[in-house]
């Protein structure tokens, strides 16, 4: 671990829990319909960690990344924020941890298209009708290197830049995690490089928490560690991936997946 | 192709809704217009027919063309030549009738019913004894001068029966008479809520006209002898100065008349039905545009399988057939069913029109059938026509290309161009048709430069929005993202409002200038008059004059005459007292002493024949001895006072018959309901006098100017409801396309308050944008049909109404909170997972 040269107070207590789910189960539909997304899922995410979540197609990968950071509901089992219980709160409660403690970054960039950039990446904040804090926020533009564009508009600037924005929104409110939903997959490779170079950044130097489901094991490679998801289950972890052990580890599931 | 169209109006039924509910109102409106004129149309003909059963042959004064100038040659149609038609070959019977005004006073002395429908009649007892016009219900016919028979509604109504005393008035004093009878008739001023008294024969001539003669002769043909054989022997009988008509001919004039006044009725209707749907095209422009733009990869992918231009266009134009046709047949439906309503809402309101079958003529099916199908495929075409440009590459392309900015500027420089032509087309107009026609071009002009003039009016805003935090700020960027589109939604509010605002405008200013008109150059206290706008006999002055609060008098009466060889009536006042019942403001010489051969004229009359102060002038009167007047005064005339006042004392002697039209009274005590009250005992309290004080007058025309704009306002109100739909239809349509957004925007933290929020303002600011510039051109339009209603009203000066047009600020208002309603909700709703993920 490296210590955050900006004094960031997680460096003081690293092993502390960011997020964690116990026996978390998720089931869609009823009697023969009835699909188990999620199989009594217990998984912890570490602060100041970088986890990606792996798996192949309908792995639940994607589920149990919208249950834990509250985008769904849950048919069983707990989920965390910090010390925060998830399956108990209202509609209300839960939208404001989201605004509050969660960092998002989508697929599809999901900028506003009328909003400039600065003003997309402090949208939350506008939301929550706080004053963004100045000094981070320069350091967040910088970091993912937009200081010259912020009066442009999301049409105007290229897929990856659009993305760096989603990333600055969503390290802008300082979260207590971040969650990354595929965020290279409409990408280049370079401008997803940049976007996970970013990300990795966050963690090493900003001292952020981040949470990515991805299907690739490239972009698995820059995290901390990868999990394993498979028909529901937590199969499998690794520690310092690189792509060709994720990739070797991922073609093992699809060999089950053709034999079975 | 159809197959295709057919499955795309199926797959959209949702988006479809508010389009199919636009037109469907605006065929209703027509059709339900169609439908409640022919209805009624065809009850009067048939009720008309039927009051014509008794008459084959109607011998009348010979019309002479209105020729007023030779009173004195009125026909007689005495008894003696009613018993020379009666004895003509072929004739059954023959009834004489003499009739006129009749006021019949309820219990408390009030008039029953309106002045113009109370009429009184003879009852003319046929070879039976018995009158076949009026079967008797209960007691006898009225005989002698001291009795009288009622119609069976006006007895039921007042509470009258047999035997009461009953206080009626024909001209002016109140007689008391008996009823003897209670008789039931056909008569039409009955059945559409009058009142009607009958007397006996002799009693009535000498009410209404001169004793033995009559008004009206009515012959019945005898058993086979046909209606122009009975003319012919007739007309052979008849003294020169009258003249003879067969009932058929008298049924088919009225049917005329009745068929003329449901047609101006039903075109009056129908252009209001006609704004409905024009409003109704922006949306299904819109909807269609929306249609067309979410299916461009499929459309560009069919033109890349072959398809031409041409069938792409058919295949929009298809899908608007198809929901034209359902909107057209559920309008026809909802139609038939507001002609019936609106038959029975005024059958209840006690004006009842005559009893008959709903008539659905198959012009009526086809009119909304298609009106329905071609404003739908008109209003589909432009989108149809963008489709056919959609590039086969489109298909390939994951972003289609947007509406560029150069379309814009084309579209800014027609409507600048358009506005302008207009506003100068409207500024200089000399007649209204003129102005209509500008102002259409205005509206139109406006209409093209709306999506320009919604960022500036839009961003005006945002210190307000500002104060919703971010809900705020993101409405009003969303409510300028599509500018075509919020501009044609708020083109339809704008449409409504423009004409409601420039209506009510020009009426509060005309009812002003009328006001001033009637009681501005008034300085007596009361004016009165008969209520039936007849004249008053010259007792009703004598009797007031009398009275010990009053002051002054002078009645106001009008005798033809010739001045030069020209035709100029002269109007009779007190002179003595003129000068104190009357504000004129005299141009030259003045009003006092006006006597002997001295007139006062206005300045028109004056300008327009040379007259001067002092102009000598050579008079025929009425009865063609002639004159010689001097013009002492030159006043200001309105459209109330004007031409060439007389002494009365100079008058008289040349008029064959003295009444006046109104008496101005001042009294001692001003005006009061008092003094109005003991004026009305001194004149016997007659029901068929009024009485009114100055602000009695302008309260009556209040009423009547409002009474005329709350029915415009009414049949608007359809155009503002097509314009409601129309706003929740954008809505609709931008929480569809921005699911993505809203989703993101739950995710990242707003709450579902915030998005409602967001959804809301967004309307908001959309009606409120098509809300200020309604009313900002309805002024626009008041003020410039100022100089046109000037000419006519000479007192005439615009009045702006601040609270009318802050409520209708407040409706545009309010259209925009309830149109958003279902859209926040659902926009609310959204979940977010697949908001997210939509793309």
């Amino acid at each position: 671990m490296t210590t955050s040269p900006y004094g960031v107070q997680t460096a003081a207590r690293p092993t502390a829990v960011a997020a964690r789910a116990t026996g978390l189960s998720k089931v869609y539909g009823q009697g023969e319909t009835r699909v188990v997304a999620l199989d009594a899922v217990s998984v912890e995410f570490r602060q100041s960690e970088f986890t990606a979540i792996m798996g192949p197609s309908g792995s639940g990968k994607s589920t149990l990344m919208h249950c834990m950071a509250g985008l769904d509901s849950v048919s069983g089992g707990s989920a965390t924020i910090g010390d925060t219980e998830l399956t108990t709160l209202n509609d209300k409660k839960l939208t404001r941890l989201r605004r509050d403690k969660i960092g998002f970054i989508f697929q599809a960039f999901n900028l506003l298209p009328t909003l400039t950039a600065l003003e997309n990446i402090t949208l939350p904040m506008d939301i929550a009708g706080r004053k963004p804090d100045r000094q981070w926020l320069d350091m967040v533009v910088d970091t993912v290197g937009l200081s010259g564009r912020l009066k442009h508009r999301p049409n105007q600037l290229s897929g990856g830049q659009q993305q760096r924005v989603a990333v600055a929104r969503a390290l802008a409110g300082k979260p207590e995690i971040m969650f990354a939903d595929e965020p290279t997959g409409n990408l280049d490779s370079r401008s997803g490089a940049e976007v996970l170079g970013f990300l990795r950044n966050s963690v090493r130097e900003l001292g952020q928490t981040v949470v990515m489901v991805t299907h690739d094991p490239v972009a698995a490679s820059y995290a901390d560690r990868v999990v394993f998801l498979a028909d529901g289950r937590i199969v499998d972890e690794m520690r310092e991936p690189t792509a060709d052990a994720v990739l070797d580890r991922m073609k093992r599931f699809d060999a089950k997946g053709r034999t079975s | 192709m159809f197959r295709t169209a057919l499955r795309n109006v199926l797959a959209h039924k949702a988006r479809l809704l508010m389009t199919v509910l636009a037109v469907m109102l605006g065929v209703a409106f027509v059709s339900g217009t169609l439908v409640f004129t022919s209805t009624i149309s065809d009850a009067y003909q048939k009720s008309s027919q039927k009051g014509y059963d008794h008459v084959d042959v109607a011998v009348q004064p010979h019309h002479r063309g209105g020729d007023e100038g030779n009173p004195g040659a009125a026909p007689k149609l005495t008894q003696g030549l009613l018993d020379k038609v009666a004895a003509v070959p072929g004739a059954a019977s023959a009834t004489g009738s003499v009739g006129g005004f009749a006021a019949i006073a309820d219990k408390h002395g009030k008039l029953i019913g309106e002045g113009f429908s109370s009429s009184g009649a003879n009852y003319y007892p046929g070879p039976g004894g018995k009158d076949a016009r009026y079967p008797m219900k209960s007691g006898r016919a009225p005989h002698g001068a001291g009795e009288i028979a009622l119609d069976a509604k006006t007895a039921d109504r007042a509470g009258y029966k047999v035997g009461d005393t009953v206080r009626i008035s024909v001209d002016g004093p109140v007689l008391s008479q008996r009823v003897t009878g209670i008789f039931s008739t056909e008569d039409g001023n009955v059945s559409a809520g009058g009142s009607l008294a009958l007397f006996d024969t002799p009693t009535a001539q000498k009410l209404y006209g001169k004793p033995g003669e009559f008004s009206q002769i009515d012959v019945k043909a005898a058993a086979g002898t046909s209606q122009a054989a009975l003319k012919s022997g007739i007309d052979k009988v008849l003294p020169k100065d009258a003249e003879s008509v067969t009932g058929k001919e008298l049924a088919d004039d009225e049917a005329r008349i009745i068929a003329q006044s449901m047609d101006g009725m039903r075109t009056s209707l129908l252009v209001f039905a006609g704004i409905s749907l024009f409003v109704g095209i922006f949306i299904i422009a819109n909807t269609f545009t929306m249609l067309v733009a979410q299916r461009t990869k499929e459309l560009a992918l069919m033109r890349a399988v072959g398809a031409s231009r041409r069938q792409v266009t058919r295949s929009v134009l298809i899908e608007a057939f198809v929901v034209g046709a359902v909107a057209g047949v559920a309008g026809l439906v909802a139609g038939i069913g507001i002609g019936a309503g609106l038959r029975s809402l005024i059958g209840s309101t006690g004006s009842s029109i005559p009893d008959g079958p709903l008539v659905i003529a198959p012009s009526t099916i086809l009119t909304a059938l298609g009106v329905g199908i071609v404003v739908t495929m008109l209003a589909a075409w432009l989108p149809g026509r963008r489709a056919a440009k959609i590039p086969p590459v489109a298909a390939m392309n994951s972003v289609h290309a947007v509406a560029t900015t150069k379309s814009l500027v084309v579209r800014n420089s027609i409507g600048g161009a358009l506005t302008a032509l207009g506003a100068a087309v409207v500024l200089t107009a000399s007649s209204s048709t003129m102005l209509g026609l500008g102002a259409a071009v205005v509206m139109i002009g406006v209409f093209v430069l709306t999506p320009l003039l919604s960022r500036p009016v839009i961003a005006a805003a945002a210190p307000v929005m500002r104060l919703f935090g971010i809900s705020g700020k993101l409405a009003r960027q969303n409510a300028v993202r599509n500018p075509r589109r919020t501009a044609a939604t708020a083109s339809a509010l704008m449409i409504g409002l423009t004409l409601i605002t420039g209506l009510t405008v020009i009426a509060g200013s005309v009812q002003q200038a009328i006001d001033e008109m009637a009681t501005g150059s008034l300085k007596a206290d009361y004016v009165v008059s008969m209520a039936s706008m007849t004249s008053l006999s010259t007792d009703v002055e004598k009797k007031l004059a009398g009275h010990p609060d009053v002051t002054a008098t002078s009645p106001l009466r009008t005798s033809p005459a010739r001045i030069g060889g020209e035709h100029q009536s002269l109007t009779g006042v007190n002179g003595a007292a003129i000068g104190e019942l009357t504000r004129l403001e005299f141009t030259a010489g003045g009003i006092a002493g006006l006597s002997g051969d001295k007139v006062v004229i206005d300045d028109a009359t004056s300008r327009s024949n040379h007259w001067k102060l002092g102009s000598s002038l050579d008079v025929t009167f009425e009865d063609g001895k002639k004159g010689r007047l001097t013009v002492s005064g030159i006043y200001k005339g309105n459209d109330l006072m004007r031409g060439v006042w007389v002494d009365t004392k100079t008058l008289a002697p040349h008029q064959s018959l003295v009444d006046d039209k109104q008496v101005m009274v001042k009294t001692k005590s001003g005006a009061s309901e008092a003094t109005k009250d003991s004026l009305r005992k001194a004149l016997g309290d007659n029901p068929a006098i009024q009485i009114q004080t100055k602000q009695d007058i302008s309260n009556g025309i209040a009423k009547g100017i409002n009474l005329l704009l709350n029915m415009l306002y009414g049949l608007l109100a359809m155009a503002v409801i097509v314009a409601v739909l129309g706003v929740v239809n954008t809505l609709a349509m931008s929480v569809f396309e921005r699911q993505q957004e809203i989703g993101m925007l739950r995710a990242i933290g707003l709450d579902r308050k915030g998005i409602k929020r967001m959804v809301r303002l967004e309307s908001l600011v959309i009606s409120l944008f098509g809300g200020v510039m309604g009313v900002g051109l309805g002024v626009f339009f008041g003020w410039a049909a100022g100089d046109l209603i000037s000419k006519a009203l000479n007192t005439y000066e615009l009045v702006l109404p601040w609270g009318r047009m802050g409520i209708f600020l407040l409706l545009a208002a309010l259209v925009g909170v309830l149109a958003a309603l279902w859209p926040a909700r659902r926009a609310a709703k959204l979940n977010m997972l697949s908001a997210i993920k939509a793309e």
